[in-house]
This record gives structure tokens, sequence and C-alpha cells, in this order.
């Protein structure tokens, strides 16, 4: 992965930014010490690594708007940093960055029923907020698989999805109001409580824009009241083609489950055997969801079940009781460790049109085949977000770059058939460079050119989301 | 101005020498600030490029009249989820509502409590910008984060930074039965009910106070809307119920002063009682008292003012005052470098938004 050669000038002079930086910040704030920076060279991306010049962990939103006053005024780069969970290096620095970190902003700041809204500090985990309303019977619905360590931020700055978001849509469907700073240290509040902002809707265009226009400390976020119950039931088929067919069939007649979740047989037999949930031996897996009291949960429950009849599964488990709810979910939540125990992986995270399923399934194992590297589905299938995992041997030298290839390939074929490079994981560095593959150069400008209004500098996250010698000509 | 194609469209946006006034089914005309432009008629580009009902998404050409579009779905027993409202009578109009203007002004109805409005639903477009150029953004998936959500930009943005010339949709299931359940109370205490309700496990797809009577909708499975139904109580009334009115405004139709306030809800009573006293009333109060329509009033923007000191925001939609509530000045540096990227010449709708 090629990052822009770090600017040999802002290192010559680090040690006087690191000593404008220290002076607007309180004591244990500001991270210099080589040993302690390592904690801040990768996100969950880790197969890519570079210590920053230093990092800052700010503790208000006055700090924050110092810090970026000041890296502006240096030309300094910023790379914004919620719990360091991207899977995409969105939070990836180079060596003449600062990691701006929102860990210390974790507060929550009000809760209101009555509105049904929370406002929380960004750096606050999503699992957190949930936990800060769930004893009145209420949560937050975007549930990234890490949500008991991303940040609120990141969740903004990737507009992350989740197991639920067929019903409950993803972070910029339940984003009401943010405070952001911007590169020039300017506080600015959009949004809030009431339903739609005023003016450009500039909180969907900062929502997903990968910390690039701005660092948001605080955020006001939909919270609804729990369903009254949930229920899965597990489908074994004999074919992935059919799996996917039955899903199409499913949201066809009317019925609008929770969750669609969707394993093949690497995926079921790795889960098996790393957590014994007990699923059957079966070409593919279906985990659906619904919602509601138990006269609702038993009625949708019925009408998913007769569907499914119709395609002749070969297991059909309806879940009786909270301790086979729990059984049927341990797997699939476990699905990523379990196909890590095998080898190492790279998760892709393409969208493709649901009723592309059975071609992109059939694609995906051909081209396993002509590249001599396994791979394993689970994903989203009620959105068509998929989540092919790689299986790759990162001792075997060579190797990471065949996966990366055939991962490229994956995706070009995500996009070919009318859908997409990412669908809830975001861009960062690991698929800037495929842009091209999904957007014209006009396209792209487009969006850059969004940046420049932010961001004119290009200072916030710059090696980012745009291949680079699309951005070349603006970062500094 | 009437293209053909988007590719034509584009050349003219090219060619055009002057100021332009983006024109779909007139049926919002009034909606804004005047504009002063050749008029620009999007309705030759129409048609639906794709449904894909088993995908639950729709792709169609941004003059397609919204009539069409909703025939088309309630065949497959889909809708657009986010149940858009149709400003014809609002401004005693003959105009046919398109899908382009439609998204241009975030048209959202009853169920954007529960669905999300126009730009949730929104999963692509295409426009063309102010040099001719025509960009996509977003996709016909339900899932997408490549790159940057110019797609919410460009909803709501009343035309201002591109003509829209196709737009991608996520769609809903049809409900399959539905029920209204009614409070007769006043409006304080109507509203706190539609609050509390709200803050149940329901799942209410809509929540409004007119008429003396605090309403909730419950939609979906007939078991479902049933047991819903008699957990909430109330009169019921089965079927359609009131929606399409409220959605529609009809209450204010020929009102010659007419504002559109969003808060929170539970600012909604005493907001609407301060402003009796300035002559302002409000028929309608939507989105479980988070959207207020007033009329009335003795032609200042005490409404605006209002709102402003509460959080939140006024359009005045009929009535003298300029449309869009005032922006802080980074906001509105931001705005206009917004609008100078897009449209660097400053010929889309000009002043439009303000």
């Amino acid at each position: 992965m090629h990052m822009p050669e770090p600017s040999a000038d802002i290192i010559t002079r680090k040690a006087d930014i690191l000593a404008r930086l220290a002076r607007v910040l309180p004591d244990g704030a500001l991270i210099t010490d080589p040993v302690e920076t390592r904690a801040y060279e990768c996100d969950a991306l880790s197969a890519y690594r570079c210590p920053p010049l230093a990092a800052v962990l700010p503790a208000s939103t006055e700090e924050v708007a110092a810090v970026l006053k000041i890296c502006a005024a240096e030309g300094v780069p910023v790379v914004p940093r919620g719990a360091g969970t991207s899977l995409a290096g969105g939070a990836m620095p180079t060596a003449d960055s600062i990691i701006l970190g929102v860990a210390r902003l974790n507060a929550v700041l009000k809760t209101d029923y009555e509105n049904r809204s929370i406002t929380v500090q960004s750096g606050r985990t999503n699992l957190s907020v949930t936990g800060a309303v769930e004893s009145n019977g209420f949560f937050y619905a975007p549930d990234p698989s890490s949500q008991l360590a991303c940040a609120i931020a990141g969740n903004i700055a990737m507009n992350s999805g989740g197991a639920h978001c067929l019903k409950y849509g993803v972070t910029t469907n339940n984003l009401l109001g943010v405070k952001m700073v911007t590169m020039a240290g300017e506080i600015i509040e959009i949004g809030g409580a009431h339903l739609d902002a005023a003016g450009y809707d500039l909180l969907g265009i900062i929502c997903g824009s990968e910390g690039q226009l701005g660092v948001v400390t605080e955020a006001t976020l939909r919270i609804l009241h729990k369903p009254e119950g949930a229920r899965p039931v597990l489908i074994g088929f004999d074919s992935n083609e059919v799996a996917g067919a039955c899903v199409s069939d499913i949201i066809r007649a009317g019925v609008l489950p929770v969750a669609i979740e969707f394993m093949d047989r690497p995926v079921i037999r790795a889960a098996e055997n790393f957590t014994h949930a007990g699923y059957p031996d079966v070409e593919a897996l279906l985990i659906i969801e619904v919602e509601g009291s138990e006269t609702e949960i038993a009625s949708q429950l019925a009408r998913i079940v007769a569907i499914a009849n119709r395609h002749n599964p070969v297991e059909l488990r309806e879940s009786q009781s909270a301790a086979e709810s729990a059984n049927i979910w341990k797997g699939r939540k476990a699905a990523f460790g379990a196909m890590g125990q095998i080898n190492d992986y790279m998760c892709l995270d393409g969208t493709i049109p649901v009723s592309q399923l059975p071609l992109v399934l059939r694609r995906i194992t051909e081209m396993s085949g002509d590249y001599g590297l396994d791979v394993g589905n689970v994903f989203h299938a009620g959105d068509g977000n998929m989540h092919p995992l790689i299986l790759y041997d990162a001792n075997k030298p060579g190797d990471l770059e065949k996966c990366e290839a055939l991962g490229a390939d994956i995706l070009k074929l995500c996009v070919e058939v009318g859908g997409c490079l990412t669908g809830e994981h975001g861009v960062g560095i690991e698929k800037r460079e495929l842009m091209t593959a999904q957007f014209s150069t006009a396209d792209l400008e487009a969006q850059m050119n969004v940046k420049d209004v932010f961001d004119p500098a290009w200072l916030l996250n710059p090696a980012k989301v745009f291949p680079l010698a699309a951005s070349e000509g603006r970062r500094a | 101005m009437k293209p053909g194609s988007e590719a034509e469209l584009a050349d003219m946006v090219a060619a055009a020498q002057g100021p332009l006034e983006i024109f779909g089914g007139g049926s919002r005309k009034g909606l804004g600030n005047a504009v002063v432009g050749d008029r620009l008629e999007v309705g030759g580009l129409s048609g639906i490029s794709l449904y894909d009902p088993g995908a639950l998404t729709l792709v169609v050409k941004a003059g397609t009249p919204l009539a069409e579009v909703e025939a088309v779905l309630e065949a497959e027993n889909q809708m657009l989820p986010f149940e858009p409202m149709d400003h014809a009578a609002l401004f005693g109009n003959a105009g046919k509502a398109t899908v382009g203007g439609m998204v241009a002004v975030n048209a959202s109805g009853p169920r954007r409590l529960k669905a999300g409005a126009c730009r949730d639903s929104l999963i692509g477009l295409r426009y063309v910008n102010g040099q001719g150029q025509i960009i996509k953004n977003g996709g016909r998936v339900m899932k997408n984060v490549t790159g940057y959500d110019l797609v919410k930009l460009m909803a709501g943005a009343h035309g201002t930074l591109g003509v829209i010339t196709e737009a991608a949709f996520k769609l809903l299931p049809k409900p399959e039965a539905t029920a209204t359940l009614c409070f007769a109370l006043g409006l304080a205490d109507g509203l706190a009910k539609l609050r509390e309700v709200m803050a149940s496990p329901y799942d209410i797809s809509a929540a409004a106070y007119t008429d003396g009577a605090a309403l909730l909708r419950v939609e979906g499975f007939t078991e479902s809307v049933a047991y819903r139904a008699e957990k909430i109580g109330g009169d019921k009334i089965e079927g359609a119920g009131p929606w399409a009115n409220i959605k529609n405004v009809t209450a204010l139709a020929g009102a010659d002063a007419v504002w559109r306030l969003s808060v929170k809800p539970s600012d909604a009573a005493d907001l609407v009682a301060g402003l009796s006293a300035r002559g302002f009333s409000a028929p309608v109060l939507d989105w479980s008292g988070g959207l207020i329509w007033l009329s009335g009033g003795d032609g200042s923007d005490a409404p605006r003012q209002a709102v402003s000191a509460l959080g939140g925001h006024a359009t005045c939609i009929i009535g003298g005052h300029t449309a869009f509530q005032p922006e802080s000045p980074v906001i509105a540096t931001l705005n206009n470098g917004l609008r100078q990227k897009f449209d660097p010449r400053g010929i889309f709708n000009q002043g439009r938004m303000g």
C-alpha cells in the first residue's frame, strides 16, 4: 500500500510543533514518546503501520479546536481517530501527521426520552450509548460488529451499519446533529433533536466523509424503544443460489425481518468447530430474526417458514427459547474469529443488489479457484452487503499481494453487477485506488470539491478515500 | 428549454449564457424564494430505468410524474417509504409532482417519523453540475459508503447545486393493514400523548395532532396491527384514515400566510401557545409535534424568532418573508463555498435558498 512521502520539513520542525501543542493541552494529553506513539501506528487494518509524529488526546471541544488551529497554522496533517477499529485504514497515520484521538471525549451529555434522542461526546463507544439508555428500555440502533470497542466518532466518519440496518438504517439515518470542529479550528453545530436541519444537508455529507471534513466532538443520536422481543430462525440449504432466492422471496413477500444473515459452508464449518453452536453441515445457512410481541413474532416466523419451505430447506430450526436464540447467534457472531483461527484473512465489504447474490457467489467460487485462495462468505443478505473472507498466509511471501489482487477482482465484480466497493467499512487507504472502478474523474472531482470547501489545504486525513494520483495536486 | 435526454440537458447547461430556473411539474412552484432565469424543463427526462422488486429498489428519471411511479409500485404492493408530501393543494395549483422536484425539496410525509425523510431512502443520484458535467453518486444498493454522500447534499438543495436527472430509491412493502388510534384531547395533552406512545415499543408509523385529536398510526401485518392498536387504546379507525390530508396539509389550502416549523417535539405546545398571542394558529402538527404548520398571524416573522431561540428552524411557505432560516456565518461560508464549487457560474435557481 503506497502512502505519500512524509514532509521532511514537518519532521524537521517536530520539536517546535510539539512545543506549541503542549502549550494548549493538559498534562498527559500529548503523546510523543516513540514507544507510546507505536500504539497509534495502525488501526484494525494492521498489515499497514506507521507511527505518527505524535498523538493528542484532547478532553474538550475547545482543546480539539486549539490543536487544529495550531496544525492548520503549521501545515501539519491531522488524522482523526475514534477507537482505531477501522478495517479500511481510515485511522492510519503518516510519519508527518498528528493523530487526534477522541477517546477522552466519552461523556453522555443529555438523554431525552421524550424526544427520543441522546447527545454524547464522540469518543463514547457504540455499545455504551445503548448502555446509557437501556435501563429505560431504549437502544441505539446501528450495531457494527465492533460495537463493544468502536467509537461514535468513527461510526459517523464511516457511516457504519451493522446486522440490524435492514430495519433501522445505518448511522446517517440515526444521526440528528453534530458539534464539529473544522480544520481552521472553528466550532460549528449542525442539526439537533429536531428532525431535519435547515439549509443544505451538511449532516448528510459529513456522515461518511471518513474524517476528512472536520472532527466531530459531539453527536445527537436517535434512540428507540426496544421491541418487546426478538427471535431468530435458522434455515439450511444445499445450495447458495437457493438460499439467495429464498432471501429475495422473503423481502418481496413484504416480511421485513430485522436481520437476514448468510453463511456459506467454509464459514459454517469454521464457526461450528469454534463454537459448537450445533450448526448443520450444509452449503448455505440463513439466520433470520424478527421482532415484536410473541404474537407478532409467531405470525412473522410462520410467513418466513412458509416461504422457506417452498425452497426445500435441508434444515429449519425455529428458536424456542432464549438459550436457543443465543446458540443460533453464537456461531454467526464468532464467525470472523473462527475464520481467524484457521488462517490470516482479509475481509471485504462490497454491496450488491440482492437479486445478484447467486451470480456473485458463483463467480467468487470460480475466482477463488483461479487464485488458489479459499474464500468464505458471511454477510448481511437482506441488504446485499457481502463480507467475503479471503484466507491467506501472512508468512508466505507474495500471499498478501495475491489476496489483495483477488479482493480487488471481487470488488470490481460487485461494481459490475450494480453494486459498490464498500457497504459499511469505508474506503480508507484499502480501497482508495479502486475508486476509479466505480467513479469517473468528474464524479471524484465533485466529491473532492466538497473537501476543498471544508479543508482547503487538505490537511485532515489527506491520503485517504481518493486515489493518490487524483488528490495529488490538492494535498500539500 | 426542454431537453429530451440527460446528455442534451448537459449540453444545454454547458451552453447556457444566463441564469436558469429548473422546472419539473410545477406543483411546488412558490416553495423557496422566487428565482429569475430561463426555464429549464426536466419533464422530457421521464421513465423508470430499473425496478427490482425483489431487491426493493427503484431507479427513475427525474422528470417522471410521481403518480406514475406510485402506480408502478402499487402493482407490486410496494411504496416509497417516506410518504412524500404533495404541495399542489397548499399552493392551489394543478401541477403534477415529479421525482426530481420531490428530491430537490426533500419532500417527506407522516411516515418520516419511522422510515426517515426522502433523503434517507434516496440511495443514488445522477445530476448535471454547473459546468454541464454529468455526475453520479451513490448507486442502487441499500448500503453504500463508497466516497462522499453527495446524494444527501443534493436532496433538499432546491436545485441550487445541480439539475437532478435520475434518482434511485430503496422501497418498502406496502403494509397489509393500517389502523389509526384517535384521542380527543387539548393541544398540550394531545402532544404529550403522542410523545408518550412514540416512546413505546409499538413501532408507530405516524403521529399527528389536528382537529382537536391526537392521532397515532400503526401499520403492518393484520395480527400485528390488531395487537398494537389494542395496546395503544383510543378510538380506532381502520384503513387509510386522515393521513393523506395531514401529509398534504390540505387544511391550509388557500391560506395567505403559511409557516412550516421544525422543532423538538416537546417544544411544540408552548411554542404554539406563545405564537397564538400574535394571531398564528396551528391547524396541523405532524411528526409527534416536531413539524408545525402555522397559518394566520400578524404578518411578522415571529415564528422564526421563536424557533431560533429554541433550536430548530422556520420556513416561510407562503407570505412575504425570506423562505429559509438565516444561517450562521460559518455555515453560510461553507454553503456558499459548496455553491461556488457545484455551480461556479451561479446559474441554477439563483437565490432560491437565500
